[in-house]
Formats: structure tokens, C-alpha cells, sequence
């Protein structure tokens, strides 16, 4: 109650002083309005977190790494997150880049297959993978980083291919090129050091899909640092709460980091901002 | 079949030497397209996405047709049957399939509207400000929020002991008292809502920023008001992305497993959790490849919505370039 008070009053006194100062055209901002929506969302978004943080204490949110099979855990879901970043990076990279200068007719369909696993159910996937995976890959926790590259793939492609977008990419490569630079050197020396950005947000994007899978970690039987959150502490549930509060930050300082590097880095060289995601921009530039 | 088009093409050029005025350079680069040698090239052209063609087959396409072949086997091997879609469109599993889709439309429009009021919100603050780049990283965190941690989150928060239960009743007002319970439908739709409003800020703001300020200056300087404008230029540009969104956020939740399953301990009837079920072994024998029939059921109805969606994005793309 106390926080929405002053708010109110504040939209009150300034729909009109607000719009000036900001140097914004008028009619571009809805500010009352504005503040009542995000403050909305901050009370959904924030008070489960906080909840959640009185529930478990403080203090336990350290006491986490010290519990019996964290590491164990831990170090698995860092191995498979490794894992599936590096062939991540090694298909997406060469794919992207190639359809963008070679096959631009294809990027469309590119972009509808690499959306598919954010809508095919991860547990009807499961099915498939078990039915048909040769036994040598069902008895090691790295086919599980085999599907998480398919489960990682729209949001490291849709960072990548928003990089590429970013740099245009045909001049600087014909630009390359003409200089007398072959295609390795022109890849590694002049499409890399542009695409930092876009592979540092694909690459965290990615590790935070594998830290945080449950699914597919849980009916493939490996005991995950989500899974181990779960089957570790049931019966308190402080710990568990303690961890999944710890994940959550750590992702988020993570992503924060680099939003505000690729950004800084972007304007230095005259590209947009950074984005996470971006659906309807690429299939509009497509057509 | 490319020697049969290089021949017929051939004798047609010759009959008729006119017609293809630029001479023997546009006959070659032809019969070079059609013949042997183009096929070549066109192979060399599509093979930088051989490796993430034959990664997706393996990855995706084969284990989605194992589960749409399986659906129609009997368990062990066995031939061809009808009794698993039986099974799958009838009683328990007709009721998971009703539920899940009753579900996903409430947590695909709710958090579709509200998402996308957000996304406006954040849109309307100036690049780069903190506000901007909070909302958007954690939209980016919450998005891939879910399952367990997501579950603990909401019971310390809305369970029979957690801290807004305890808010209200102190209040008077014990939301258990009055119908209401966390680990029913209405309390999982209110959960899911923790990942599906991100995602919806996540993929609207693109088409967001395809709204050009000039269209809106064009609208104020011909005298539109705030609500003509909406109604007339932002609304109808921004539907079809918007009734994109909603069917992926449907999409979306149709494929949730991990929140409900760690929720309710997978008492829900919802069909993800009924095909988790299946796979942990929980089986009435001769019933094994029910749970492939259920998989099969749920990528046909995300199916028709991606047709939707594709369909809606294409009507989009033409005014969002």
C-alpha cells in the first residue's frame, strides 16, 4: 500500500512536467500508467523471491555448497554445460554464418526449425531419444548434452544470427576478402573478434538452459545439479530452496554482465543494442 | 531426371535462336544449372548446413518419428494397432488432454496481454537505461525459470503455510478458505505465469521496436488521438505478432512438465505429466506405447498452432521491415 501511494501521487503532479525534461516527444509515454504496470509486475516477480529468501534464511543460501553431493552434482551439470556450449557454438556458428552469406533463401526455414524445441515437449523428446539412442549413448550422461545442444539451439542461434545481423556481415567479409585474406582468416580474424558479443550471450544462454534442465536430467536418471536439488533435502526443503535462489542470481549477474558489455561494446562500434531474443525482426529482414 | 530437362532444353533453344537474345552465355549458365555439373555445385551450395541438417535429423526428426510409430504398435515389437490412440483419446487421457489445453489457452492470453503491456513499458524507457536492461535480463533468467525451484518458490509463497497466505489471513481473507488451492489447475496457471509473462516480453519487444516512431508522428500530425492511433496503426500492425506470441507462449505451456510435475508430485491430470508417468515406469501392462500415442497427440496440437503462427508471422513480416 505504502509503495503504491507515492506513486500515484507523483503521476498526479506531472503528467505534463514528466514528458518535457525527458526531452521525449509528447505522446510517447504513458507514465502513470508505465509505473503502475512495472510495479505490478516487480510484486508478482519479486515477492515469491522474497518469500523464498525468508523461507530459507539467509545463512543457508552459503551453507549450499557445503552439503553432501553438490560438488558431485555441481561438476557434472558444469561438464555437460561445457560440452554442449562447445558443439553448440561449432554447429550454430558455421551454420548461421554460411546461410546468411550463402543461402539467405534459406534463413526462413532455418529460423522455423530452430524454433521447434522451445514448443516440442521436452518429456514427448525423451520418449523419442530413449527409443531409438544405441546403447552406448544411454549409459553415458553426455547424450543428455547431445539433446541439450537441440533444446539450446533457438536461443543460440536467434544471438548469433542477431550478431550477424548486427555486423553486416557480406561487407565485411567481401572487404576481407579483397584485401587478399583467405576464408579461415577472414572467419577467425575478422568474423569472430565482431561476433564476441553474440557468441558470450549465446554461450551464457546456453549454460543457463543446461544448469537449470530438469526434465529431460530427471527421466534419463542422472543425478544434475537441478535433479540433485530436488532429490537432495526433502524433507526441510531449506537447502533446496537456498540453492535454486543461488542459481537464479548467479544466471542473472551473469546475463546482466553481459547486456552491459556487449551494449558498451556495440556503441562502440556502431551496432544495436544487445538484445537475448529476437523472433519477428529476423523473419521480417528475410522476406 | 536432369539429363531428361537438359535435353528437352536444348532442342527448344536451337529451334528457336531469337528468342534467347543474350546467346550461347544465358544457354550455358542454363543447361550448367540443369545438367550434371549443376548439380554438383547446387550440392557444394547446400553443404555448409549439412552438419546442422544431419544434427537436427538425429536429434529431432528421428526420435519424433520413433514416438509417431511407436503410437501405432503394440508394446513389444508388435504389429500395427489402433488400441494405443484408443487408450490416449479416451477417459483419464481425454480429461489430461482437455486440462493441459485448457491451461495453456488461460497461460498463453493472461501472460500474453500482460507481457505484453510490460514489454510497452519497458520499450517507452530509453535505451540503455537501468530499468530497460534489468527488465530485460531478468526476462531473460525467468524465461528458463521453472520446474523445481520455480515450485519451491511459489509454495514458501502462496502454499496452505507460505508468506502471502499468511499476508492474507492475517487480512481476513485465507484464500484456502475461499476455493482457492496452489496445487490445483488455478494455482499451477498462476505459477506458470513466473515464465511464460518473461517469455512474452522476451520475443514481443522485437516487434515492439518494429514500430516506427515516424508512423506515429505521421498519425499526431494528420490530428489522431492516443486511442486512434492504437486503434487504427499500432493495433492492426502489431495483431499478428502479438496472436504469434500468444500461440508460442501456448505452445509453451502445453510442453511445461518439470513445475507441474514438481507442484502437485504429478497428481495433475495434465498429458506431459500422464507421458512423464509412462517413461518412470508407471505402466499397466500392454499399455507401454500409450504414452508414445500421448506424445504423438501433443505435437499434433502444437502443430496446428505453429501453422498458425507461421501463417500469422508471414502477415506480420510484411509491415514490420
Amino acid at each position: 500500500m505504502a509503495a503504491i501511494a507515492p506513486g500515484g501521487s507523483g503521476g498526479m503532479e506531472s503528467p505534463q512536467a514528466r514528458g518535457v525534461p525527458g526531452g521525449r516527444p509528447p505522446g510517447l509515454t504513458l507514465p502513470i500508467w508505465r509505473w503502475v504496470i512495472l510495479l505490478v509486475a516487480g510484486v508478482y516477480f519479486l515477492i515469491p523471491l522474497w518469500a523464498a529468501l525468508r523461507f530459507a534464511g539467509i545463512k543457508a543460501l552459503g551453507s549450499v555448497v557445503t552439503q553432501a553431493g553438490f560438488g558431485d552434482a555441481l561438476w557434472l551439470s558444469v561438464r555437460l554445460a561445457i560440452v554442449t556450449t562447445v558443439i553448440t557454438i561449432l554447429l550454430m556458428l558455421p551454420t548461421a554464418v554460411y546461410v546468411h552469406l550463402r543461402l539467405p533463401k534459406v534463413r526462413r526455414l532455418l529460423e522455423g526449425i530452430t524454433i521447434l524445441p522451445i514448443v516440442i515437449p521436452p518429456v514427448v523428446l525423451s520418449v523419442g531419444v530413449l527409443e531409438v539412442a544405441p546403447a552406448y549413448l544411454k549409459s553415458t550422461p553426455y547424450l543428455l548434452a547431445l539433446i541439450y545442444v537441440i533444446l539450446a539451439m533457438p536461443f543460440a542461434y536467434r544471438a548469433i544470427d542477431a550478431g550477424l545481423r548486427a555486423l553486416d556481415l557480406k561487407t565485411v567479409v567481401e572487404a576481407s576478402n579483397s584485401l587478399g585474406a583467405g576464408w579461415i582468416t577472414t572467419l577467425l580474424r575478422v568474423v569472430l573478434p565482431n561476433l564476441k558479443t553474440a557468441l558470450l550471450s549465446a554461450t551464457v544462454l546456453t549454460v543457463a538452459l543446461v544448469l537449470g534442465e530438469f526434465t529431460m536430467a530427471s527421466l534419463f536418471l542422472y543425478q544434475t545439479f537441478p535433479v540433485w536439488i530436488v532429490v537432495f533435502d526433502q524433507t526441510s526443503g531449506q537447502i533446496s530452496v537456498a540453492a535454486s535462489l543461488d542459481a537464479l542470481f548467479v544466471t542473472w549477474l551473469f546475463l546482466m554482465a553481459i547486456t552491459v558489455f556487449g551494449t558498451r561494446q556495440s556503441r562502440r562500434t556502431g551496432g544495436g543494442e544487445a538484445t537475448l531474443f529476437s523472433v519477428a525482426r529476423q523473419e521480417t529482414r528475410g522476406n | 531426371m536432369d539429363q531428361t530437362v537438359a535435353a528437352s532444353g536444348a532442342p527448344g533453344s536451337l529451334a528457336d535462336p531469337g528468342a534467347s537474345g543474350s546467346g550461347p552465355a544465358t544457354q550455358s549458365r542454363r543447361a550448367a544449372r540443369l545438367t550434371g555439373p549443376g548439380v554438383l555445385r547446387w550440392l557444394r551450395r547446400v553443404a555448409g548446413i549439412v552438419p546442422f541438417g544431419v544434427y537436427v535429423t538425429l536429434g529431432l526428426v528421428i526420435p519424433m518419428i520413433a514416438v509417431a510409430i511407436g503410437a501405432f504398435q503394440k508394446p513389444n515389437g508388435g504389429g500395427f494397432t489402433m488400441d494405443n490412440i484408443k487408450t490416449a483419446t479416451s477417459g483419464v487421457y481425454l480429461h489430461g488432454f482437455e486440462q493441459s489445453i485448457i491451461l495453456s489457452v488461460v497461460t498463453a492470453i493472461l501472460p500474453g496481454i500482460f507481457g505484453l503491456l510490460i514489454a510497452y513499458a519497458i520499450f517507452t524507457a530509453r535505451r540503455g537505461a537501468i530499468l530497460r536492461r534489468v527488465a530485460i535480463t531478468a526476462s531473460g533468467v525467468f524465461a528458463n525459470f521453472g520446474g523445481v525451484p520455480l515450485a519451491f518458490l511459489f509454495i514458501a509463497t502462496l502454499g496452505s503455510s507460505g508468506l502471502v497466505t499468511q499476508w492474507l489471513s492475517d487480512l481476513g481473507f485465507n484464500p484456502y478458505d475461499h476455493g482457492f488451492n496452489l496445487y490445483d489447475l488455478g494455482g499451477v496457471a498462476i505459477v506458470y505465469m513466473y515464465f511464460q509473462i518473461p517469455l512474452m516480453v522476451l520475443v514481443i519487444l522485437p516487434a515492439l521496436e518494429g514500430l516506427r516512431p515516424a508512423w506515429r508522428e505521421a498519425a499526431e500530425n494528420l490530428g489522431a488521438r492516443t486511442w486512434q492511433y492504437w486503434r487504427y496503426v499500432g493495433g492492426p500492425v502489431l495483431l499478428p505478432s502479438f496472436l504469434g506470441c500468444v500461440l508460442l507462449l501456448f505452445g509453451s505451456a502445453l510442453a511445461a512438465y518439470a513445475t507441474a510435475e514438481a507442484l502437485t508430485s504429478g497428481a495433475i491430470p495434465l498429458t506431459s505429466i500422464q507421458i512423464g508417468s509412462f517413461l518412470n515406469g508407471d505402466v499397466i501392462p500392454g499399455q507401454e506405447n500409450v504414452g508414445k500415442a500421448l506424445g504423438l497427440g501433443l505435437v499434433i496440437i502444437i502443430a496446428v498452432a505453429m501453422v498458425f503462427y507461421v501463417m500469422l508471422q508471414r502477415r506480420a513480416a510484411k509491415w514490420l521491415r
